[in-house]
């Protein structure tokens, strides 16, 4: 047998001059932020929180290659071309266990997620619902616009009953998922809910999912113009809708009360329904590796190789 | 095979020592009489003796319960299979001495539990039978409330006397397994061995030692091939899995999972095999290699995902673990069927790595490579492995740990620039720049799916696809020419030359040894890259009449098998023929040599 190619990968190029300190950067602008020009249609609700994204990230001081943008399939999903960082496009519905992949490897990064309803509560709804309970830390904002528009309007889990769309030209008739309880019951530790039409609003509780330790989840209402023009009207002042915000007498660590909030009808509540504080699976891992770091009390890969090797002669 | 037959028995004396070279014992019973352990502590003794080891086992699909055996083959020449007949039968049950005698050579010894199994008279004649009330006695040593269980130790016992072995190394070995437990667990199992031990076989049978072992140059250690994949892994640097439990994937993804804390990794049980090879592509993505893997089934799910590691170039290694297929198939069998899956699966054209290793040690040498072809090429590599691998117990050279660890750390030093894509790139790699990197020119790169420039960025136009479907092939070629031509078991030129991949090394050296003593003109080589294959093939196929390709899969409609139908695509030739079989055993060399026989009369009878 031929040995293994025991040559590590080349270097990259010279190293450069190096990097200004931590301390001497500025934060980031739109301008360094921004990068491809987002492929969506005139008046599309994911512009605004694109604009909102870059305005955290300016905000919260985050540096270009501290950032994972990653998304799955679908118009929302695109997302990580117009973000001038580190981006994935994934597959279709698989972005948190990639994600998880990230965050559970570095925890040095901020890991964010975008996509839409067919992603994250269709072909990826389970992986939500595992993501969820396992905590993984990282924020994954869902931009649910109630229909599948990169497809040209299919029904989507969330679509309302009645709705009329190409695969059900008579209108919808499967009842559609509640994203705030589907988060709930599935262990999610921040589940928040947010407009487009509102983004002072959609800021605060990006900022605040962010700021979380766990798993953090948006459902942020975007509007699809071309598919499904006025949607979301009712949540909109400007459209004769109401904002109605969370009660301020809502618990936030009240699972039940959260459950209850989320069954107001459309256009229903925006703000945190519910937010626990729950061990991390990132915390998890690193106590099970810090107990049994501390029993190979500092030997070498090869020697902690060795003791098992020894034992199977 | 050594005879066990020669040596009459002297009655009322002491038991001849007869010599032998090697023993093939199949040991029959139900999978909760743990009779995988005696395989097992034969093996490590034999390890330890610096014996030529090698066992076969077969685990029950079914959940507890049900027939199971284990073959193990102890020998001081170099054991290659798991020996195609047995010396020596221990039957347990009625069901194990009816179903397994088959399996014992003509003059072979039977070994069976008196209190279970009534031999049948006209078997007496081809075979020698040797009584022992082993559930009685084993009762009797240890007490009635340990039940069916000690039955195992108390036949190792026996063994140890019969053959001699070194009774301080097994007391050794059985406390080292049994010594974590109770105390009383240890001393029943001590008890239990020693009982079996002293039974008289006196008068009964006559006892044999093997031939003194030519001394090995370096120590040999015994595990199975999932354990020296696993560990292979770690040993490359691999800190990152993810996976989804499987049969016989599964043990991989147990070791990694226990073992990886140690070097301050993880390995995560997802909830799907999808999730899996995102979550591992996804620390890949983040820096290190990771490994994700499966058996056929779990394959199929993967696939989709696969494809995106290879547009978007990142490193990954994937390990199917094969078992009989199609659809759920013969979970605990072994088959060597989803080399087309590993080669060809998923949409589009989507160029991977995939290597074969083709032994128990082989299997931690090959995953040390495959993480150096994933990082070096940025691609995922498949390594396909079998149940025949991943379940057999082999002795093999101890590898130089301290030498084959490597550190994989990723590095995050800034880079003045760039192009994750870039066409321009010796051997079309570009290196994977992880997140954590700062780019100096702010250009920051998109890892996709979908078709793209030398930054990441979405594109349709023709001329891009065309260039960058050809880059992901190129890196393949690159590869190929780094790779080494595989040597040839026997002369370079004769009548038939074997090709075999896999577990089929093994009996199909052992069938160019028997065929070339019996003055046949044979060689055999063994693929371990499937894909790309390493060149220089057809000058090795042009030294032989015949090339005959030895799988365990379907000889296919047209009458070769997987690697067979992807030799003749690539050097067009007919002369490339299959030796398939699909009944979810290896092969045995004598099948070998028959099917050989048979290509042969068909070229006869088509002059």
């Amino acid at each position: 047998m031929s040995s293994p190619l025991t040559e590590t990968a080349p270097e990259r190029g010279a190293n450069p001059a190096g990097p200004l300190p931590e301390s001497d950067r500025k934060p980031l602008t739109k301008k360094e932020l921004a990068a491809d020009h987002p492929t969506w249609c005139p008046g599309c609700g994911d512009f605004s929180v694109l604009a909102l994204y870059f305005k955290l990230i300016e905000k919260r001081k985050l540096w270009h290659e501290k950032i994972a943008t990653v998304a799955g399939i679908g118009c929302s999903s695109r997302f990580p071309y117009f973000v001038q960082a580190h981006g994935v496009h994934f597959i279709h519905g698989r972005a948190l266990p990639f994600a998880t992949g990230i965050s559970l490897s570095r925890p040095d990064l901020h890991v964010f997620v975008f996509g839409g309803d067919g992603d994250g509560f269709s072909i990826g709804g389970n992986h939500v619902n595992h993501t969820a309970r396992k905590n993984v830390k990282m924020t994954y904002v869902i931009m649910d616009n109630f229909v599948y528009g990169l497809t040209k309007k299919q029904t989507s889990p969330t679509s309302p009953i009645g709705f009329k769309s190409k695969t059900d030209t008579w209108g919808a008739v499967d009842r559609p998922i509640n994203p705030m309880k589907q988060l709930i019951s599935a262990g999610a530790t921040f589940v928040a809910r947010a407009t487009h039409t509102n983004p002072n609003h959609l800021l605060q509780i990006m900022e605040a999912a962010m700021d979380h330790d766990g798993f953090s989840v948006i459902e942020c209402l975007s509007e699809c113009v071309e598919f499904y023009e006025g949607a979301f009207d009712a949540a909109n002042p400007r459209k004769g809708g109401v904002f109605n915000p969370v009660p301020a007498d809502h618990d936030i660590t009240d699972e039940a009360a959260a459950y209850k909030l989320a069954d107001a009808p459309f256009p229903g509540h925006f703000g945190i329904f519910y937010q626990a504080k729950r061990p991390t699976k990132n915390a998890l891992e690193a106590g099970i590796n810090a107990k049994a770091l501390e029993r190979v009390n500092g030997a070498k890969p090869w020697q902690i190789l060795q003791q098992s090797f020894d034992k199977m002669k | 095979m050594s005879d066990l037959s020669t040596v009459s028995s002297a009655p009322g004396g002491a038991p001849k020592v007869a010599r032998i070279s090697e023993v093939v014992i199949r040991i029959a019973g139900n999978s909760q009489d743990g009779i995988q352990a005696i395989g097992g502590f034969l093996a490590r003794l034999a390890g330890r003796s610096e014996q030529e080891v090698m066992t076969f086992m077969t685990i029950p699909s079914t959940i507890s319960g049900g027939p199971s055996i284990f073959q193990v083959r102890v020998g001081t020449g170099e054991v290659l299979s798991s020996g195609d007949e047995a010396d020596l039968l221990v039957a347990f049950y009625q069901h194990s001495y009816e179903d397994h005698i088959n399996s014992l050579r003509k003059g072979g010894l039977v070994l069976y539990d008196s209190d279970h199994v009534e031999p049948k008279p006209e078997w007496q004649t081809d075979y020698r039978h040797l009584s022992v009330p082993i559930s009685s006695l084993t009762v009797e040593a240890i007490g009635g409330t340990a039940k069916d269980k000690g039955k195992n130790i108390f036949t190792l016992g026996l063994l140890a006397k019969m053959f001699a072995l070194e009774v301080p190394k097994l007391e050794r070995l059985i406390a080292e397994r049994f010594g974590g437990k109770d105390q009383s667990v240890l001393n029943n199992a001590l008890t239990a061995f020693h009982a079996g031990y002293n039974y008289s076989l006196e008068g009964v049978i006559e006892t044999f030692c093997f031939a003194e072992s030519r001394k090995r140059a370096a120590k040999q250690v015994v595990m199975n091939g999932n354990e020296a994949l696993a560990y292979g892994l770690i040993a490359a640097g691999v800190r990152f899995g993810a996976g989804y439990p499987i049969t016989p994937w599964s043990d991989i993804m147990e070791t990694l999972r226990r073992e990886l804390p140690k070097f301050g990794g993880t390995f995560v049980q997802c909830e799907d095999e999808i999730a899996s090879i995102a979550t591992a592509i996804g620390a890949s993505y983040a820096g290190r290699v990771a490994v994700t893997g499966s058996s056929g089934p779990g394959i199929s799910l993967k696939s989709e995902a696969l494809g995106w590691a290879v547009m978007a170039e990142i490193p990954l290694v994937i390990v199917d673990i094969q078992r009989g297929g199609p659809s759920t198939g013969m979970p605990t069998s072994v088959e060597q069927s989803d080399l087309n899956l590993a080669v060809y699966g998923s949409h589009g054209d989507s160029p991977r790595v995939v290597m074969a290793p083709a032994n128990v040690g082989d299997a931690f040498t090959t995953a040390i490579e495959a993480v150096n072809i994933a990082r070096k090429f940025n691609v995922p590599v498949i390594i396909l492995s079998d149940q025949a691998i991943a379940t057999r117990i082999e002795a093999f050279a101890e590898p130089e740990l301290e030498k084959v660890c490597q550190d994989i750390s990723p590095d995050f030093t800034p880079v003045p620039t760039h192009k994750p894509y870039d066409l321009n790139a010796p051997d079309s790699v570009a290196h994977h720049v992880p997140p954590g990197t700062r780019i100096l020119d702010g250009k920051y790169p998109v890892a996709t799916g979908l078709e793209h420039d030398e930054y990441g960025h979405p594109t349709g136009s023709p001329r891009l696809h065309l260039a960058m479907t050809a880059k992901r092939r190129r890196k393949l070629q690159a590869l190929a020419a780094t790779l080494p031509t595989p040597p040839i078991y026997g002369p370079p030129e004769g009548n038939v030359l074997l090709v075999g991949w896999g577990s089929s090394q093994g009996p199909m050296k052992e069938a160019v040894d028997r065929a070339r003593a019996a003055g046949d003109s044979i060689s055999c080589l063994t693929i371990r890259h499937i894909h790309p294959l390493p060149n220089g093939l057809e000058n090795l196929f042009a030294g032989f009449n015949h090339v005959f390709v030895v799988e365990l899969n379907d000889s296919g409609i047209y009458g070769y098998g997987q690697l067979a139908g992807i030799l003749r695509a690539r050097f067009v030739d007919p002369k490339i023929r299959g030796i398939n079989k699909t009944d979810g055993l290896t092969f045995k060399v004598k099948e070998i040599l028959a099917q050989i026989q048979e290509r042969l009369a068909e070229t006869t009878a088509q002059n």
